[in-house]
């Protein structure tokens, strides 16, 4: 109690992220204080100002004030080259999701009511909605910020826990096909809730091992500590399966598919862009700051999860009959690819490449990502989305134009040239040859190909059948959807033909790897 | 080993005590029953039957005991705050403002949701 010294905290770095949990407040404010015909027109600009101010503050710490090379916070946050670069992306990612989440009543009317009963018909023929809709996204993105960004176990667990609780809720909001949503809620609850506390208790075991949960500290601890390397190996494990059930790699990927299919589509659009690229964030950190070192022991088992991952990803895809399901497998064989990046540590501790590629890879997947959900939302049936495969048969016919954007982005997935998908996988693969990782290359061709089979099944579903009588509807897009799916096409479209800026750009982001 | 005495005695006389009031309880105590002590839980839901669909079910004491968390943890972090206070001067007083104020919007969202009206 003798020497308490103030810590100092750089607020200048963090303010991306502060604004963004500042925002999110304020917006528990609005729906305190705001009468509710007014609340969503408050909630909108305030939520888009926040995310493209945190763009901004991105940009200036980019360009005017320099990238810090030293950890802010007491070392507790990390805003280095890759931070910042993944901050932007979460920003923009987010700040297209949440134009498809303004864009309709996407979202249940009151979440309390009962599915199917009166009091649910209620507060339709009301016109309730429920806005917490808004401060729960910017809460989310405001952990997703930290998690890619926190340089500590704890802070790691805390941004984890913020980004994770509002995305369990959201879940459970969908206006449609209530029971389905709920259900997802639950199962992501439940399953997330254990693979936090499976992370808690890695962290418990490295702390044990190193005597500090810093990822710099525990790095330095590696060789000093001797005879304890089963609470390492333990730990290590632990953590490795709390982070890799947020990415939905193969052993933990069993939540994905009920999840994305259940979630309203806007907040599965915002979980599978925004949570993968922190989830993905967060894992390079602790494997390749903390555990760098320790890379003889946790790659071979990340050889088998990536091998697990993109296979399983590829084949089960093939399997799904409900289009989010798929897309949500197709989710799963993309984790995969990225982690043959993550394990491509080459020579040196850490590869500069590899973290270069998937730092491009995972902003043209998600961006890619948003607008193929975005799409989704616009093909209805009577009860909704028509999810069904089936259903999308012929509509290449009757709405071409939709289709044929749809099937653009599909082909992104799958990689082919002229696409940006082509050099998102491009880079991480080649970064990982370089890496020395071959064979994983070489099973992530295969399951590539596999997967261009579905893609390409859906496409000539859409084109080459013969429509049914009573297809669903494709509803005019609002200005919002609109604009995500067209963003999303460009985006895909130019990175696909020009990619270098952005490529060097990544490059640039990584050159200086991680601070410490 | 004598130094576990202690704690086995301990250990001992709570299980005995234990024991004892609740094996002389129903010879000794008074029956007085009514409709509340003979459900399941006395927390206001009757487990059975269950209501069509499932039903709502009321939160107040979750609402309760969540607030109660909430200042819980706000007296932990002020208690170490206030013992620190002169080393930590004006830095710890700003990040101390800023931590009662985000309690309070909390507080101010539950209170205008009626949060705090037990009826």
């Amino acid at each position: 109690m003798n020497d308490i010294a103030a810590p100092t905290i750089e607020y200048g770095q963090l303010a991306p992220m502060l604004l963004v949990f500042g925002a999110a407040v304020l917006g528990v404010l609005v729906e305190a204080f705001a009468p509710r015909y007014l609340r969503r027109s408050i909630h909108i600009p305030l939520t888009l100002a926040a995310l493209v101010g945190s763009f901004a503050l991105v940009l200036v710490q980019v360009f005017v004030s320099g990238v810090p090379t030293s950890p802010a916070a007491m070392g507790a946050v990390a805003v280095d080259g890759p931070t910042l670069f993944l901050w932007g992306v979460i920003a923009a990612l987010a700040f297209v999701s949440v134009l498809l989440i303004n864009d309709e009543d996407n979202f249940v009317a009151q979440a309390a009511a009962v599915p199917g009963s009166a009091d649910e018909e209620d507060a339709e023929i009301a016109g309730f909605s429920q806005t917490e809709v808004y401060p729960l996204v910017l809460f989310a993105v405001g952990g997703m910020l930290l998690f890619t960004a926190s340089n500590d176990l704890l802070i790691m667990f805390v941004a984890l826990e913020v980004m994770s609780l509002p995305l369990y809720l959201l879940c459970g909001l969908a206006r449609r096909r209530r029971l389905l949503s709920q259900e997802a809620a639950v199962k992501y609850f439940l399953l997330g809730a254990f693979s936090s506390a499976f992370f808690l208790f890695g962290m418990a075991m490295v702390y044990g091992f190193a005597g500090s949960v810093g990822l710099s500290d525990i790095n330095a601890a590696l060789p000093n500590v001797g005879g304890q390397e089963p609470l390492l190996v333990l730990g290590t494990a632990l953590l490795g399966v709390g982070l890799l059930f947020k990415i939905g790699a193969a052993p933990f990927q069993a939540w994905k598919p009920d999840v994305y299919q259940g979630a309203p589509t806007p907040i599965t659009a915002l979980m599978a862009s925004g949570t993968l690229v922190a989830a993905f964030g967060a894992l390079l950190r602790v494997f390749w700051v903390a555990l760098g070192n320790f890379d003889w022991d946790w790659r071979p088992v990340m050889w088998g999860v990536a091998i697990l991952t993109m296979v399983a990803g590829a084949i089960l895809a093939i399997t799904q009959t409900d289009i989010k399901r798929m897309l949500a497998y197709s989710s799963i064989a993309h984790a995969g690819f990225l982690l043959t990046g993550v394990i491509a540590t080459g020579a040196a501790e850490q590869n500069r490449d590899a973290l270069s590629g998937i730092l491009f890879y995972l902003l043209v997947y998600g961006i890619t990502t948003v607008g193929a959900f975005a799409i989704v939302t616009m093909v209805r049936d009577a009860g909704g989305e028509a999810g069904h495969l089936s259903r999308w048969a012929g509509l290449g016919k009757r709405s071409p134009m939709l289709a044929g954007v749809f099937a653009f982005f599909l082909l992104a997935f799958a990689g082919i040239p002229l696409t940006s998908g082509f050099f998102g996988k491009y880079a991480v693969f080649s970064a990982a040859v370089a890496g020395g990782v071959l064979p994983l290359v070489l099973v992530g061709v295969v399951s590539s190909a596999i997967a261009a089979f579905f893609y390409v099944r859906v496409i000539v579903l859409m084109f080459f059948s013969d429509p049914a009588a009573d297809g669903p509807t494709v509803v005019g897009p609002s200005v919002g959807t609109a604009s995500v799916v067209a963003v999303a096409a460009a985006a895909t479209v130019v990175l696909g033909v020009f990619p270098e800026p952005m490529l060097d750009l990544a490059d640039k982001a990584a050159s200086a790897l991680f601070v410490r | 080993m004598e130094l576990y005495v202690p704690i086995l005695v301990l250990a001992v006389l709570a299980a005995g005590f234990a024991i004892f009031s609740v094996s002389i309880a129903p010879f000794t105590g008074p029956k007085r029953w009514n409709r509340a002590k003979l459900d399941a839980y006395e927390c206001g839901i009757d487990p059975t039957p269950q209501p069509v669909g499932g039903g709502r079910f009321p939160l107040k004491y979750m609402i309760t005991a969540m607030l109660f968390i909430v200042f819980d943890i706000e007296i932990i972090f002020l208690y170490p705050w206030a013992v620190a206070f002169d080393k930590l001067g004006l830095f710890g007083l700003v990040e101390m403002v800023l931590f009662i104020v985000t309690v309070l919007v909390a507080y101010a969202y539950v209170w205008r949701r009626k949060g705090l009206d037990w009826d």
